[in-house]
């Protein structure tokens, strides 16, 4: 990809905005009247379509306008903020999408957004939130939306503007703005030279002249908008219409009261436009210098970067810890001292140089978080559940890959959680429990382990059914005696859906069974809990980080293998003669509980004699224990996990590779597998004896 | 890098290497590097087809070996064995690939007019892995159809049941 195709940088830019653009709109319907939260909408809404239409984006620009017009009404009190309001933007906010993303297809929907938009924006809030306003207030809302009025008389308008201080450093022409405005109309332009410092302070990077522009039009307003697209945020700038009224009358108005000037100003429908420029000019002085000032501060801290550089320094510094392990390897060997020193100081800089790698690419899983705001949002109006989403633990930091791939299972369980964990408002009531359910999503760091949370207060887990329905797709046999962990984890068999009524949600083809691979895919596992009556909580319990990890290096024939040692629970010796009177019971009692084994040897087809005294490595998946008899422990070691080819993707034993110290390729035991085989093992064997 | 329809003749760039007793020419642009024999890991159940993963300056390669799917014989390494690491379609995926040959020769043009369509019949390949057959100093030299081997669905799905049937019993 491109990275310096300026269409991308700014399908980028939007992506970003837009999400911006989606949690304000989300958290303005839970507030509505905070001024912050309506700002902030505006400037997004502002910004995308200055860029849109500069990048090329027409189409969005042109969408857009409205929408930051009828922001800019709420923004200014004329309009209320209210739930159908928001509902449309966040339509609008989806259709923006589309157009970012596929400019060239005729998409087709914005017309009847903007039709919606213009319905509630002329009626819609003065009806359901203030009944009381007065009629000709929503009149000239309306007024402002519309297209200019016919033409009617021009007008002198003077406008006055002190460029920002950086404009020039970014590349602003005053002469370039200058003929923009004379463009509007016949124009008179004097220079402001009343700020011009002394020469031996005089900066000539910035911008000390001013200008006052003196131009005959009806209504100069929105070019003037147009004019200084870039630069209206941080400028100074004031338009006031200069009509009959003497100049010292104008003169005096720069810090005037807009309401004064509508009402001053003859014209009622100039009006309201005038005003708009008008109160944007001084008020965004000292709050947008406020957001500016945190927006440098972020900016001076924090760094945008391409996520494949990142996957690529990734890369590199996996090859340099294994080189590394390798001179490790050869000073070990070596009996000079100088080799030894510089090999142990490498080292510690390249696993010092892992850690900040790792360190970079860890992402607060907020950014994750704040996308099912709008999921939920959707499904309680579908759904017609009313659902209040709570979230914890936003600053928990994990792996950018894994963050990214772990949003499809985290939509699919939130999904589960308000399809088919929560019940209806009515059966909420009628359990005594209040009406809006609560859905809780929360990350929390466990050991070397983010546990992830979907909890709901729903009706929990029907166990008896999900009984009847394992048995009647033939996954358990009728008298099978199973825990209720055991039942609970049943919802993740392939096939498997408890809803009785396939929904618009559930019936996708999409099953628990995906999300459960997904997660093992991440080398993560999955906890089920469930009270009836009281709701359930599924935990993925997942490794930070998906490029390094440490690993147990071990002997089978003559291969070498290492086993995350994270899944690593015990090391015993295999007990000499078990073979002998145990034929067919691979058992082994540890402590009292019986825990299966694989022979490693036998799974992999090895040829080579075994060892006389062989070690079982007991690793843990989730529920599940088995031990893999191994003919050797060589040792821990840092893997740089290194994906298979398509070629060996069918082999499921091993979920990767590793290269070792003396630059030879180990594979990477997929203890998850093993676990389920070696459990399906005895499965097998017991159900066998039992025939 | 559009690869020419099937049985049509084709001028190339070639390496030409030896498997068992037999010359076969792989295009030259798709070779990455030729390495002498390295250590090779065995993945265990893997198809003998790709029965091995070698280290490539950091990275971890399938390492094929034709002459199985060639069903030729498979002599032991000796000096002259060399690793061919080259770029392979996968599904319309360029692959990074370990070839084993038994040795490699050189790099010829092979001109499109001395390349013939594999016959159907009287040949102990299988026509589909053959893309045609080039001559040189009265030899023959065998040009291998890379994306077909490589896509055999057999060559990459290995018998994972078999292998946990071994394991219970």
């Amino acid at each position: 990809m491109n990275i310096s195709d300026p269409t991308e940088t700014f399908r980028q830019e939007a992506r970003e905005l837009l999400d911006q653009l989606e949690a304000g709109l989300l958290d303005l319907e839970q507030d509505p009247a905070n001024a912050d939260l309506i700002n902030s909408t505006f400037r997004a809404l502002h910004t995308i379509k200055g860029s849109g239409a500069m990048f090329g984006f027409t189409a969005v620009a042109e969408f857009v306008h409205e929408f930051e017009t009828a922001f800019d009404q709420v923004r200014k009190g004329q309009t209320k903020a209210n739930s159908a309001l928001i509902e449309v933007a966040l339509d609008a906010k989806d259709h923006i999408h589309r157009l970012i993303e596929a400019p060239e297809d005729r998409i087709s929907g914005g017309d009847e957004i903007l039709a919606h938009l213009r319905r509630i924006i002329a009626g819609g809030p003065v009806d359901t939130e203030t009944p009381v306003k007065p009629k000709a207030k929503a009149k000239t809302t309306k007024a402002a939306d519309a297209p200019p009025p016919p033409p009617a008389a021009t007008a002198i308008w003077r406008l006055e503007f002190y460029l920002p201080a950086d404009a020039l450093i970014y590349g602003t022409n005053p002469a370039l703005l200058l003929e923009e405005l004379a463009e509007i109309g016949p124009t008179r332009v004097t220079a402001l030279t009343d700020r011009i410092p002394a020469l031996d302070v005089l900066d000539p990077e910035t911008p000390h002249v001013g200008w006052r522009v003196d131009i005959e039009a009806v209504d100069p307003t929105a070019a003037i908008d147009d004019v200084f697209l870039f630069l209206r945020d941080t400028m100074e700038l004031t338009l006031t219409r200069l009509d009959e009224r003497t100049e010292t009358d104008a003169q005096a108005e720069p810090d005037g009261e807009p309401d004064a000037l509508s009402e001053a100003s003859s014209a009622p429908e100039p009006a309201p436009t005038a005003a708009t420029l008008a109160a944007q000019s001084p008020t965004p002085k000292p709050r947008q210098g406020a957001g500016a000032d945190t927006a440098d501060r972020a900016a001076a801290s924090s760094l945008r970067v391409p996520a494949e550089r990142l996957d690529e320094l990734m890369d590199r510094v996996g090859e340099l810890v294994i080189a590394q392990a390798r001179l490790s390897q050869i000073a070990g060997l070596s009996s000079d001292t100088a080799l030894k020193t510089i090999a142990e100081e490498l080292e510690r800089l390249s696993s010092g140089l892992r850690d900040t790698t790792m360190g970079i690419r860890m992402v607060p899983i907020g950014t994750l978080f704040s996308r099912f705001r709008r999921l939920i949002h959707d499904l309680s109006g579908e759904l017609g559940k009313p659902i209040e989403f709570i979230t914890a633990g936003e600053d928990t930091e994990l792996d950018k890959t894994m963050i990214e791939r772990l949003a499809d299972p985290l939509v699919h369980l939130i999904r589960n959680s308000v399809d088919h964990g929560l019940e209806s408002a009515e059966k909420r009531a009628a359990a005594g429990k209040p009406p809006k359910g609560v859905v809780r999503l929360s990350a929390v760091y466990s050991g070397a382990e983010v546990a992830i949370s979907v909890t709901d207060d729903g009706a929990g887990l029907d166990t008896a059914r999900i009984r009847a329905k394992a048995e009647e797709n033939g996954l358990i046999a009728p008298d099978a005696k199973l825990t209720e962990q055991e039942l609970h984890h049943l919802i993740f068999a392939p096939g498997f859906s408890t809803a009785k009524e396939v929904t618009s949600l559930s019936g996708r083809g999409v099953g628990m069974d995906v999300v459960k691979r997904t997660i093992d895919g991440l080398r993560g596992t999955i906890d089920v809990t469930s009270k009836p009556g009281e709701g359930s909580t599924m935990t993925l319990r997942l490794p930070l980080t998906l490029a390094i990890i440490d690993g147990m290096l071990v002997r089978v024939g003559n291969g070498r293998y290492t086993i995350p040692l994270a899944a690593v629970e015990e090391c015993v010796e295999l007990p000499e003669g078990i073979e002998a009177h145990a034929k067919g019971r691979n058992f082994l009692d540890i402590r009292g509980a019986l825990v299966p084994y694989l022979r490693l040897r036998e799974v992999f087809g090895t040829a080579a004699e075994p060892e006389p005294h062989q070690k079982v490595v007991i690793v843990s998946s989730g529920e599940g224990r088995v031990g893999l008899v191994v003919d050797q422990i060589i040792g821990n070691n840092q893997t740089v996990i290194k994906q298979l080819s398509k070629l060996h993707s069918g082999i499921k034993s091993f979920s990767g590779a590793t290269i070792l110290g003396d630059g030879t390729v180990a594979l990477i035991l997929d203890t998850a597998h093993l676990v389920a085989a070696g459990q399906s093992y005895v499965d097998r064997n017991i159900t066998g004896r039992a025939a | 890098m559009s690869e020419p329809q099937d049985h049509q003749p084709l001028s190339m760039t070639a390496l030409t290497i030896r498997l068992d007793d037999e010359l076969f020419a792989v295009e030259a642009g798709r070779v990455r590097e030729i390495l002498d024999l390295v250590p090779i890991t065995e993945v265990p159940n893997a198809p003998d087809f790709v029965g091995g993963l070698i280290n490539v300056r950091g990275r971890v390669v399938p390492l094929a070996d034709l002459r199985v799917m060639f069903g030729m014989n498979r002599p032991e390494p000796d000096e002259d064995t060399r690793i061919v690491v080259m770029e392979v379609d996968m599904d319309g995926e360029p692959t990074i690939a370990g070839i084993l040959a038994d040795k490699v020769h050189d790099v010829t043009d092979i001109e499109a007019a001395s390349i013939e369509e594999a016959p159907k019949v009287g040949m102990r390949w299988r026509p589909e892995f053959i893309k045609g057959i080039g001559k040189r100093n009265g030899g023959f030299i065998i040009i291998p159809n890379m994306e077909r081997i490589f896509e055999t669905p057999g060559a990459r799905n290995a018998p994972v049941a078999a292998s946990e049937e071994r394991s219970a019993s």
